[in-house]
């Protein structure tokens, strides 16, 4: 059953984006900006882990959960160094997935060229 | 010589464009002019290291079989006339950096193929160019990679947006010769009307078109339907479309009116969304399909119109508007009567 | 001419074709729904493997990124976004392409100078607000913790 409900509410929020696209002027870029804002804006508000319960990966790979991430990773960081972790909590939890892309970018570089969509 | 009638200059002794050629990368050898190129790349990097410098090939491959059909050499040009889209018209410039020849840069987005002919039209006829190249290009990895995203970028297109055409045309103009004949050119005015959607620039040049357009009619007293076609540069489906609403406007009906970002490209089977643009679409579809269509008699008199849209990623990033320009050129298949005698 | 801008502006709106809105969010659901469900597969395999809940969670992103950047790599992520949309966009996949695009087509202006300085040219932002946000959110948690029981 968690497999059929992360494809529902993955799929949803992607739909999300979507729809933002069609009616809004909002570039993908803003769009990516505003979803991990409303990731950490959610989180705080005690709205976001009841969905990753429920959902899962769903939940958790659309960008929202990266925003989701952040918020726990600070609240983690500053249950241990006070407010210092406030600064640290962030960047801590992104480090996965941020050092992963970076990696793999420059990797891709390095091996391949730009290619033609033609 | 020449004669001026407000916006638009009228030769007395029409200049003749000798010699023509188009050359085109992958899409467009699979689109519906692919008959009318000379050369066409089946590979758009043309073997080169980077976009750059494939359109810089693309650019000499263009001017070398120009001159090759008009049975002329390089040395025999006394001024080349070429622009591009890229930054500082780079393009143009890194051919024109192996070629010894006198060069003239132009920028006019992707209006430069009119800006440019009409340039070379009125140094042929005031006599000061035996002959005079103009040419323009644009390749469409490029144009991507500066003005919108890397291309392995995961992007949706929207509707409305076009696709730079990976081309080149180039024209050898001449005081005298075959023809066909430039008759009249007519340079346009900055038009914005307040189009803000980088996505749509069939829309943000469609006022320039329909201005440069009542211009030329009111300068010459003549009627759109004086004309075998009306060709426009590229304004795509959209741009088309609200050309013909604001020209009835004005009390002009546009029933012979056919766009080269239209032309170049078969909308629904290509996936190009809107039609083709960039410097290189006017420019092909010229050399490739109207040149030759006034040389075989199919066509008359046309008028062509290469439309540009003036913004750069930096205006638009700072949440301009997005001025057009349109310039016109009125090509005959033969001499006029009168003016035979030149 | 008789057409000022502001009527030109309603016309331009009219000409426009809208997006095609059901067939681009069925796109979206189903591609965006695929990741996901990919995600929630490895997370279980993960933490069938004995990884910890936390650990299966960053392996699994890892490897979607990994995914991500090797589709780019190749050309299919672009091809498949053409159509999917936000169902690419939205997933970490995303955010992978983000990266890695740049980082491949700019490699020609130098490992440096195109690479390094143009690779977060579009995934930038998301780091800088999101960042932004999490330091609001915990200079907050730590305001509010004493009052929350914590």
């Amino acid at each position: 059953m968690n497999y059929v409900w992360a494809f529902v509410v993955g799929g949803a929020l992607c739909v999300i984006g979507q729809l933002l696209i069609d009616y809004t002027s909002l570039t993908p870029a803003r769009i990516l900006v505003a979803y991990v804002v409303a990731g950490v804006a959610l989180s705080a508000l005690g709205w976001y882990a009841p969905l990753v319960e429920f959902a899962g990966a769903g939940a958790t790979v659309p960008l929202l959960g990266f925003g989701h991430l952040l918020a726990q990773g600070v609240i983690d960081a500053v249950e241990a160094s006070g407010l210092l972790g406030a600064l640290t909590g962030g960047f801590t939890a992104a480090a996965g997935g941020v050092t992963a892309s970076l990696l793999a970018g420059v990797l891709a570089a390095l091996v391949c060229k730009s290619k033609d969509q033609n | 010589m020449a004669t001026r009638r407000g916006d638009t200059l009228l030769f007395a002794k029409p200049p003749s464009i000798t010699a023509f050629g188009a050359v085109g990368g992958k899409k467009e050898g699979e689109g519906p002019l692919a008959a009318g190129f000379d050369l066409l790349f089946e590979d758009n990097t043309l073997q080169q290291d980077t976009w750059e410098k494939a359109e810089s090939t693309l650019q000499r491959h263009c001017l070398e079989l120009t001159l090759q059909k008009a049975q002329t050499t390089l040395d025999k040009v006394n001024l080349v006339l070429a622009g591009d889209l890229q930054n500082q018209c780079t393009a143009s410039n890194y051919t024109l950096r192996g070629l010894d020849v006198p060069f003239a840069g132009l920028y006019g987005a992707c209006s430069t193929m009119a800006e440019a002919v009409a340039l070379a039209a009125c140094l042929a006829s005031a006599g000061l160019v035996d002959r005079a190249a103009a040419m323009t290009s644009s390749h469409f990895c490029a144009a991507e990679r500066q003005f919108r995203t890397p291309l392995e970028y995961g992007g949706k297109r929207t509707p409305t947006a076009q696709w730079t055409a990976t081309a080149a045309g180039c024209c050898l103009v001449q005081p005298a010769g075959n023809g066909p004949f430039v008759r009249a050119v007519t340079f346009g005015r900055v038009r914005d009307y307040e189009v803000t959607d980088i996505n749509n620039m069939g829309a943000a040049m469609a006022p320039a078109a329909a201005n440069t357009i009542l211009q030329y009619l009111r300068d010459t007293g003549s009627r759109a339907e004086d004309f075998d076609a009306v060709y426009t540069g590229d304004l795509g489906l959209v741009g088309s479309q609200l050309l013909k609403e604001l020209l009835e406007a004005e009390g002009v009906s546009l029933d012979n009116h056919a766009d080269c970002g239209l032309l170049l490209f078969d909308q629904a089977a290509q996936q190009v969304q809107a039609g083709g643009s960039g410097a290189g679409c006017s420019a092909s579809v010229l050399c490739a399909h109207v040149l030759p269509r006034l040389r075989a008699g199919e066509l008359e008199r046309v008028l062509f119109l290469s439309t540009g849209a003036l913004m750069s990623q930096t205006t638009f990033l700072q949440g301009e508007s997005i001025p057009g320009i349109a310039h016109l050129l009125e090509l005959c298949a033969t001499k006029p009567e009168g003016e035979a005698a030149g | 001419m008789k057409t000022d801008p502001k009527q030109y502006g309603s016309l331009v709106k009219k000409a426009s074709p809208p997006s095609p809105v059901w067939k681009d969010c069925l796109w979206a659901f189903v591609v965006g729904g695929g990741i996901c469900l990919l995600g929630e597969a490895l997370r279980k395999a993960y933490a069938a493997w004995g990884f910890t809940l936390t650990d299966a969670g960053a392996m699994t992103s890892a490897t979607l990124v990994g995914l991500s950047a090797v589709l780019t790599a190749l050309g299919w992520y672009q091809k498949l976004a053409a159509k999917a949309g936000a169902g690419t966009l939205v997933p970490i996949t995303g955010f992978a392409n983000a990266v890695v695009s740049p980082a491949i087509e700019f490699r020609c202006e130098g490992l440096v100078t195109g690479v390094g300085a143009k690779m977060f040219l579009i995934a930038g932002p998301v780091i800088v607000y999101g960042m932004l946000a999490s330091v609001a959110w915990g200079v907050l948690w730590y305001l509010i913790r004493p009052f929350m029981g914590g």
